[in-house]
Order: structure tokens, then sequence, then C-alpha cells
């Protein structure tokens, strides 16, 4: 299996997603430029965090038109994983490929913690090796990222569990305490807490390890016995 | 040379933590008549064209794509020169 | 030559007559001496580089003979003062870089962006020796928080400071903030920056091989900051408020952008020279390179990037726009370098070329408007010994009876108090804006005596931290000066790491007071002396003067920044009380000294008497005792005794822990004093009940005083003294008095 982690002018988790791979799954990762016009050698996309364009204009609003954001459409469009994490995910409701919007948090702070997740949603690609309802810690770092959208879609999400995590001490006044959703397919998933950052107990939490555990899992078992590492 | 001045705010009913900030202050400092606050931003974009007819087209189609995102925002935009 | 570039530039005439060279802080001498130096009468532009090259902040005019005090080398320096950071060897041929430097004035007129680009100001100084940046820490002081400015200049330097470390994805780790009167109207904003590089990666600001190209990299220049190293060396005024137009923007996204270019740049190995353009821009870089390469520099300032139409040559000169570098390269490696910039998007331009004359010469529309001696800029300032004399108030203090006040006896209230002072309180509602984690190598975060980064694909860590206490430095400045640095040593030694050097930053009022210059010397002397018997040498720093406002200056404020060695990141010791059952220690010994303290401060609302006395030996000992238990594995919690005392260190054990602890005290003191004293040399340890035995022997040989005062358990703290209850408080309770006090004050 091969991941890709995608650079924008400005991401600075891009290393940490790229390490993470490494030390979780230890499958084999590129950083991919934000000017790259083909994504196919990849089975699963990492949109990392950082402030891409100095989140000038609107978080994530300028590095959606980058030449490579079409592809991630298209990967997203074949079933392919597509994780968006804090500024990852901004980008990924800019470009449409999730539903709603990051708004600043009610605070107007950035806030850096640990937050407690409940895993709502363990059928998908990224969330296997979870219990259900299982509680998580994983750190948050973001000053947008308040989702939003309107009823509609709200009921939608709640319909088609769509929403993977929540939050069980609301840091920045999210909808419906939503940490991350995935779209209808279940193969995108955005979400503003850093699972990255949550893989080893010295720094601090290692239940994000599982989730890039579940996405070998998951792709090992579409594959079936087609996959020789 | 046209001149298009654009601004956008966030869509009544969404929440603006920063509109709701500020009118907290302006009340904790007297100017109990403030009713509420929407903050926006406002844009200048100097356009290298005189068809006014197309640059209407054009700079609606920059919000809709770009300047705005028309989940949570509103837009209007003026033309001048 | 032609003397005159625009109609409005006073001609060199005038400015000779109209002595218009003073409101640039020029003085009569120094101007005579400039004349001399050019063999006739500087133009606008070049009396204008001049005054920012002889200004304290580049030419340390005033401090230089008080930096030539320090210890500056040891085995494991790499490279001391002078270049744009220290470098410290860590084995493995890795080693460490770092700085801490001052953005005090901007922030005082302009809190968000004065922070945040003196974040910028020191990252830049870091990657410019070609290491990546790894951590960031800060040291700020502030007026009291009760006041409505205080909290303004608070909130906007704090979100300044994570505006732009979160944006460019360096995690702030650590620092301090404290809180009093004699920082009201000037509050200190001093950032420092740690990078890790490889030996053989590291550079030097040096404009090397006449006839090569010299290249300008980063956004255009505009008009901003211009001369904001002479306003950093004057006093705040109201005239100050005004100039608000000297303040620069900063732009982490483009920082970001011209440090991988710069990094990927020197991987390269094809740059000779780089530096950044910090304090006075284009001037102070251009010269510095010139200069420490013995070689002249002619720069073609219509090649420089503007990003304002019809700007002169003083103003391209003295522009502080921020995220610009200067580097050399050799023709041929030329089109390499423009081609990693263009990939990165970051405008780089050929603007100058290094000469063999010893001359910085500027050209503007085809004429030489600019041609002054390199040394004379560089080298030649004068530097001054100023008077300096004993203050009357350090001779009055000599007899204030600091127990004069009645014995308080709310041992609990006085606690709470004690940790509600702001100085003391929980600062996570700062650090929770700061993002401490991004890199992912941040194993104890904010709110430990010292942040602990690993260093990847070793086991390894560096830990750092931020100290100085102003209140004992401006009781007793070379004491003072002694307990910053050994405080900073001793939280290095509590989160399992050997000291390895220092970076300083010396934050003082105007040495042209006697009395303000007598605190410089003595404090310079106390810390110098600490750092010799530590074996934790002075690799660089910054000097902030004129820190005053209308009620005189800030308390004396000379911030140390360490960097430790962790040989092992299982060695990694936090503060919190890690078991129940676990047995606490105390070591060092605990005299009636309170003044200078929290507990005075708080309490009393006072700051008197003579600070708490520090033995460098008594230091040494324990600070040796201490690693190596911890190192042996013996020790579960470590925590330095600082702020506040006993009392507050056990609290805040308590409190990280979240578990409580019963201690009991025999002693011949009061116990207010008991409990607050602020003796140095303190350490609160503990240790599981099967290690505590050989711990205490371990400590006990090695001669440093230990007591075993308790046990961790419970829900309360619980401390008796003489066998009468002290303090009962459950730890929640603590906790929310700690953790609510800034917040409830931001509101």
């Amino acid at each position: 299996m091969k991941f890709a982690v995608l650079v924008f002018p400005g991401s600075n988790c891009d290393i940490d997603c790229y390490k993470a791979v490494q030390e979780t799954v230890g499958e084999p990762v590129d950083y991919v430029w934000h000017t790259a016009t083909d994504l196919s050698a990849y089975d699963c996309i990492l949109v990392p965090g950082g402030f891409s364009y100095g989140d000038y204009l609107r978080c994530g609003a300028i590095s959606r038109f980058a030449p490579v954001m079409s592809e991630v459409a298209k990967a997203a469009e074949e079933g392919k994983y597509i994780l968006g994490i804090c500024n990852g995910f901004q980008i990924l409701t800019e470009a449409g490929l999730l539903p709603g919007v990051l708004l600043r948090n009610t605070s107007l702070k950035f806030r850096c913690h640990d937050t407690v997740l409940q895993v709502v949603n363990n059928k998908t690609p990224f969330t296997n090796d979870f219990a259900p309802n299982e509680e998580i810690v994983i750190p948050i770092a973001h000053g947008e990222g308040n989702y939003y959208c309107d009823e509609e879609t709200l009921k939608e999400l709640q319909q088609n569990n769509q929403i993977v995590f929540t939050y069980k001490d609301n840091p920045n006044g999210s909808l419906a305490d939503i940490a991350g959703i995935s779209n209808k397919r279940g193969n995108v998933v955005g979400m503003m807490p850093h699972p990255e950052r949550a893989v080893s107990e010295l720094l601090g939490s290692a239940d994000g390890k599982r989730m890039f555990t579940s996405i070998l899992k998951a792709w090992r078992d579409t594959h079936g016995t087609a996959s020789v590492r | 040379m046209l001149k298009a001045t654009v601004y956008v705010t966030i869509k009544q009913g969404v929440l603006d933590p920063q509109g709701v900030a500020v009118q907290g202050a302006l009340h904790s400092m007297g100017f109990q008549e403030v009713e509420s606050v929407r903050i926006g931003k406002y844009m200048e974009l100097s356009l290298d064209t005189d068809d006014r007819a197309e640059a209407e087209r054009r700079v609606k189609e920059m919000c809709e794509k770009l300047l705005a995102n028309t989940v949570v925002e509103d837009y209007r935009y003026e033309l001048e020169g | 030559m032609a003397q005159q570039v625009s109609a409005k530039e006073p001609t060199a005439q005038q400015i000779a007559e109209q002595k218009i060279y003073q409101q640039f802080g020029v003085s009569d001498s120094e101007y005579k001496l400039i004349c001399s130096f050019m063999g006739r009468l500087p133009n606008y532009t070049e009396i204008g580089v001049f005054s920012v090259m002889w200004s304290e902040h580049c030419a340390y005019k005033n401090s230089k003979p008080l930096l030539r005090r320090f210890p500056t080398s040891g085995p494991r320096v790499l490279m001391g003062p002078g270049e744009g950071a220290g470098i410290v060897d860590i084995g493995d041929n890795q080693a460490v870089v770092f700085k801490i430097e001052s953005h005090n004035h901007p922030s005082a007129v302009e809190p968000y962006q004065g922070a945040a680009t003196g974040v910028g100001g020191i990252i830049r100084d870091i990657f410019s020796m070609g290491a990546r940046p790894v951590a960031l820490l800060n040291s700020l002081r502030f007026g009291k928080l009760e006041s409505e400015r205080v909290k303004y200049l608070f909130e906007h330097v704090v979100s300044g400071i994570a505006g732009y470390g979160n944006c460019i994805g360096i995690p702030t780790v650590a620092g301090e903030v404290m809180f009093d009167n004699s920082y009201d109207g000037n509050p200190l904003v001093n950032a420092m920056c740690v990078g890790l590089i490889d030996h053989d990666k590291i550079q030097r600001g040096v404009a090397k091989g006449v006839g090569n190209p010299v290249f300008y990299v980063g956004p255009p220049t505009g008009r901003d900051g211009i001369h904001g190293a002479t306003f950093a060396s004057v006093e705040l005024s109201e005239e100050s408020e005004a100039k608000k137009t000297a303040v620069q923007v900063g732009d982490p996204f483009m920082e970001k952008l011209v440090m991988e270019a710069c990094l990927e740049l020197i991987d390269t190995g094809i740059v000779l020279g780089i530096q950044d353009m910090g304090a006075a821009g284009l001037t102070c870089s251009s010269a510095e390179m010139a200069s420490k390469a013995g070689n002249g520099l002619e720069l073609y300032l219509d090649q420089v990037p503007q990003r304002e139409e019809g700007m002169t040559p003083y103003e391209m000169m003295l522009s502080e726009s921020q995220e610009r570098m200067l580097f050399v390269v050799e023709p041929k490696d030329e089109a390499q370098a423009m081609e990693i910039f263009e990939r990165w998007g970051v405008i780089c331009a050929k603007v100058g070329k290094v000469t063999d004359d010893g001359r910085l010469k500027l050209f503007h529309h085809g004429e030489l408007v600019g041609d002054m001696p390199v040394q004379a800029l560089v080298d030649e300032c004068p530097v001054y010994e100023k008077p300096s004399s004993v203050p009357a108030y350090y001779v009055e203090n000599e007899n204030v009876d600091t127990l004069r006040y009645e014995e308080v006896k709310d041992l609990g209230g006085a606690l709470k108090k004690v940790l509600a002072s702001p100085t003391v309180a929980s600062k996570a509602w700062v650090y929770n804006q700061y993002d401490y984690m991004v890199r992912t190598s941040t194993a104890v975060r904010p709110g430990s005596d010292a942040a602990v980064i690993t260093i990847d694909g070793t086991r390894k860590g560096l830990a750092m931290t931020t100290d100085c206490n102003g209140r004992y430095v401006y009781l007793d400045p070379e004491v003072g000066g002694k307990i910053a640095v050994s405080e900073a040593a001793r939280n290095i030694v509590c989160s399992g790491a050997e000291p390895l050097a220092i970076t300083d930053n010396l934050n003082f009022g105007s040495p042209e007071k006697p009395d303000i210059f007598w605190q410089m010397e003595r404090a310079v002397d106390g810390m110098a002396e600490a750092c010799r018997v530590l074996d934790t040498p002075v690799i660089g720093g910054n000097v902030s003067l004129y820190n005053e406002n209308a009620s005189g200056a800030i308390y004396p404020t000379p911030v140390v920044g360490m960097v430790g060695l962790l040989h092992d990141t299982d060695h990694i010791t936090t503060q919190g009380f890690k078991q129940e059952g676990d047995v606490i220690f105390l070591l060092g010994e605990t005299k009636a000294e309170l003044g200078g303290s929290e507990f005075q401060y708080a309490v009393h609302g006072l700051t008197e008497g003579r600070p708490p006395a520090l033995d460098l030996d008594t230091e040494k000992t324990l600070l040796a005792g201490v690693l190596g238990a911890i190192q042996s594995g013996l020790v579960q919690s470590a925590h330095d005794l600082s702020e506040g005392g006993l009392a507050v260190a056990l609290a805040e054990s308590c409190i990280s822990g979240s578990i409580g602890a019963q201690v009991s005290l025999s002693t011949p003191l009061r116990s207010d004093v008991a409990l607050f004293s602020e003796s140095q040399s303190r350490i609160l340890l503990s240790a599981s009940r099967e290690q505590a035995d050989k711990l205490e022997a371990y400590l006990s040989e090695r001669g440093v005083p230990v007591t075993r005062i308790g046990s961790v358990g419970g829900e309360s703290l619980a401390v008796t003294i003489n066998d009468a209850q002290a303090v009962n408080e459950p730890v929640e309770g603590l906790r929310q008095v700690w953790e609510d006090a800034i917040p409830c004050l931001m509101k």
C-alpha cells in the first residue's frame, strides 16, 4: 500500500504525517507537491495540517485550486482513501469533497491541547480498529475548527452515519460536537484533531496509531490476496 | 480601468463569533444601542478592462469561486470608473 | 559623486550646520568621528547608515565592556557570540543552535505585530546558520494584570507570538510570564529559538570571494520600520506612540517559504555566506557580511525589489521590512540558487557584488550615492564606560527586616492567594494558544520545569527553559544574576537533562543613569560567575536598554535562556507526583528569606529587603546529585522551588499529578516563613517506596542536604509544621484557584 502526503506552500504537519505513516504501518510514503498532476500511484492521500497560503482569505480557500486538488477529487471518485487533518479538513470542505465549513472557534482563540473524542462511526476505513463509541485522546491545534453546516446537511450527516468523531468537551463551538466527518461513501474523512500527533506514549498519546492501522487493514481487506508487500 | 469593490459578509443565521465579541465590547463601553454586529471583508480590485458587462460577469465568478464561501458567506460588489 | 538624491533630504552641509544627526541619536562627538572616518561630511543616506550601525542595538556601545566579562567558550562550544546564533556540540555530528532576542519597544507600541516580528526575527537568526528551527520559547513581563492597558498588551502579545509561531510550524514549548508594576508601560517580549544542525552544515554571515554576486531574498522592501534599531535604543515616550509607522508587519507564511528555500539552498553546499536582514535591514547585513570577510561590497539599489514607488536609497538601506535574507554564492552557482527560490515562489534578486576595497558603496540610478568604510561602520563605534554608582534604595534595603510583619496564620488562605497571583498561576491560558506539538517531538509540554523535545533517530532529547526573577535582580543585581542562571540550570536538571550553555537577554533601563549602569555591571558579574561555576558558557544574546517609562526604569531583567542535553529519553522527569505511597524529599536548606518573594508581593504588596542568598558550590553539588539520581532511575518526580517556595512547589506537584500529599515539617522557622521562603538551591523530589532509602543515601553521599518530608496520596495537600496543622486543602480546590486566576482576569 502506498501513501501520499500532500505539500502545499505553508503546510507544516506534512513531516508529522510522513513520520506517522512510517512509524505506525511502515508502508511506503511520499511527499507530493501541490503542483503534481498524477496521484495514480497512491492508495491513500493525506492532506496535512498547517497554514496553506497563510490561511489568507479563508482557510483552505486558495489551496483548493492547486493542480493536485483535481487529482484528489479524481482519487475520491475512484474510492481511494483520503484523510484531511486540520487545515487538510478545511481544504476538503472548500473543495466540496466534504460538506460544511470550518468557522472561527467561538473563543476567537487558537486552541492547542488534548481532547477526548468519541468514535461515533467505527465502520469507516479510517476507524475500523476502534471499538464502537470508544473514547480516545487526540490533540487539537487550530483557530478555525468550529464545524458548521445547515440543518438539512446535518440531518443527512446523521442519517448516513457520516459523523465519524465527536468531542466529549466541545472546544470550539462545533455543531453537534462534530470533530470529524466522512463523505457519503465513507472513503473521504476530514477531522480537526491530529491523529498523527498521537502515535507515541512518549509524546502524550498513542490512540492515533489505530487510524493508520485501520487504513492499512481496510486496504488489505479490499485488495485481498492480491496485495504483496 | 475599472475598480471593483467587493464586500463579503457572514450569512444571516450563521454565528459570527467575532461580531458577537465586538458587540459585547461595545456594550461594555456604553454603546447600548448596538443591536448586532456582523463582521465581513472588504476588497478592492483594479481591473484592466473597460467593458462593464464583462467585468460584472467576471467579478461575480471570482466571488462565487474564491472570494466568498457561499456556504456561509454572502457577497455583493460595486463597479466604478 | 552625487551627494544629493532627493530634494526633500537635507544636504550634507545642512546636516552638519543644523545638527540634524542628533535626531538620529548620533552625538556631536560621534558625528565628528564619522566625518574623520569619511574624510568629508556624510550625506543623508550615509549618516542614516552610520546612525543605525552605531546604535546600541547593533554596536553594543554601552554594553560591550560588560559582555566581555561573560565566559563564552567551552569544550562543547562550536560557535560563540558574534554570528546569528551560538552553537553547541551534542555529539553524533549534531549540534544545537539557539539565541534569544528582545522586541520590547515595538511590542509596547503595537503588541501583536511587535511580538510576531520578534518571533520571526529570531527564527531567521537560527536558520541563517543553516539550522532547522525546532522549538520556540518566550519570556514575557507585563505590568499588573488588573489594568486594562496591561490586559490589552498581554492579550495581543500572546496572540502575536501564536500567530507567527503557529503559522510557520515551529512549536512554542516553554517560557515564562511575570507581572509586576515595574513593567507597566514597558512590557518585555523576549523570544528564543532553538535549532538543530549537522556540524558540516554550519553557515556564517560572510561576503567571501571578490567578484561574487550578492543576492537578496524575500518580499519586496517597503518603508516599514525605518529606524527600528535606533527606535529600540531610546526611551518610550508619547512621541514613540506617534511613531507607530516604525513597527513592521510580519508575514509568517512568507517566512515559512523563505526558510524552506534557504535550508534547501544551504543543503546544496553552494552558499559562501548568508545572513538575515534584522535590525537595520540591508545596512547591517551587508556591512557585517563584508566586515567579517575583510572585504567590501557594492549594492545596486535599483535592483532591490521594492514594494512602494519612489523609494530613496536612505529608505531602502534603513527599511526593516521582514522576512528578508542576504547571501553570496559563486557566479557559476547562480542559476541553481535562482531555481530553488523560483520553485518556492520566493523573490530572489542579484543586488550587489563583493569587492576588495573595504568600502560599502551604494549605487542608485547609475550614480554613487553612498561610500563608506566598512570597518568604521562595524568596528569603530566608540564604546562607552558609563559611570556607575550604588543606588540609594540598595543601601536602604540592607536594614529592612522582612520578618517585621505579623506571622500569617491562615496559611491555606495565603497559599491560595499566592497560587492566584498571575505570576505563579497556571499559564494554560497563554500556552494553549500556542501550537506546542507541531513537528511531533514535544515530550514535555509547557507548564513543567523545562520543556523537552526529542531528537529524531536518536534516544536523545533537548531540555529548554527561560528564567529570571527581576525582583531579586532589583534587590541585589549580583545575587539576582546568579539566581537567574542557577534557576535555569535547576529547571534543566529537574527535567533530567545536563545543562549545556545559555543565551541571555539583558533588559535594563537607561545606561546613562549611574544607578542603572550599576545594576547592569553587578548583574552581569553575578551571571558570569554562575556560568563559570556551573559550566554553562554564554553563546550569544541580546541587549535591550532604555526600558523606561514615566515612572522610571523596569526592574533589571537579564533573562537567561538555557538548553540542556537529555542523554536518554528514559531520563525524562516531570514535576507532578506520580503514585500513591511515593516518598517526598526536600533537598537543600530553608532559611528565613522572604525578600523579593512572591509571598511578600502577593500578601504584603511589597518588594524589599535582600533577595535569598545563593552559594554556587552548594548549587553545583545539588545539581550534580539530582541529575545523577535521575539518571540512575531513582526519581519519580522533580520540581524546582522558586516563586512561592515550598508551599507552591508542593501544590504544583499535587495539581500536575492530580493526587494529594501528606507532609510534616519540623523547623525552627515561623510557619509562614517555612512555607513561603524562597531560599535557593532547593528541589522537591519524590521516589517510590522501594527506591526511597537508596535515593536518600545516594544524595547524602554526594553532600546534598536531604530531608524526608512526607508521602504522596489522598486528595488533599495536608501540611503539618512542628505537629500543628498548617495547610489542609483539597487538591481540586487548589487547582481551581491556580487555573482560574488568569482566565478570570482576562474575561
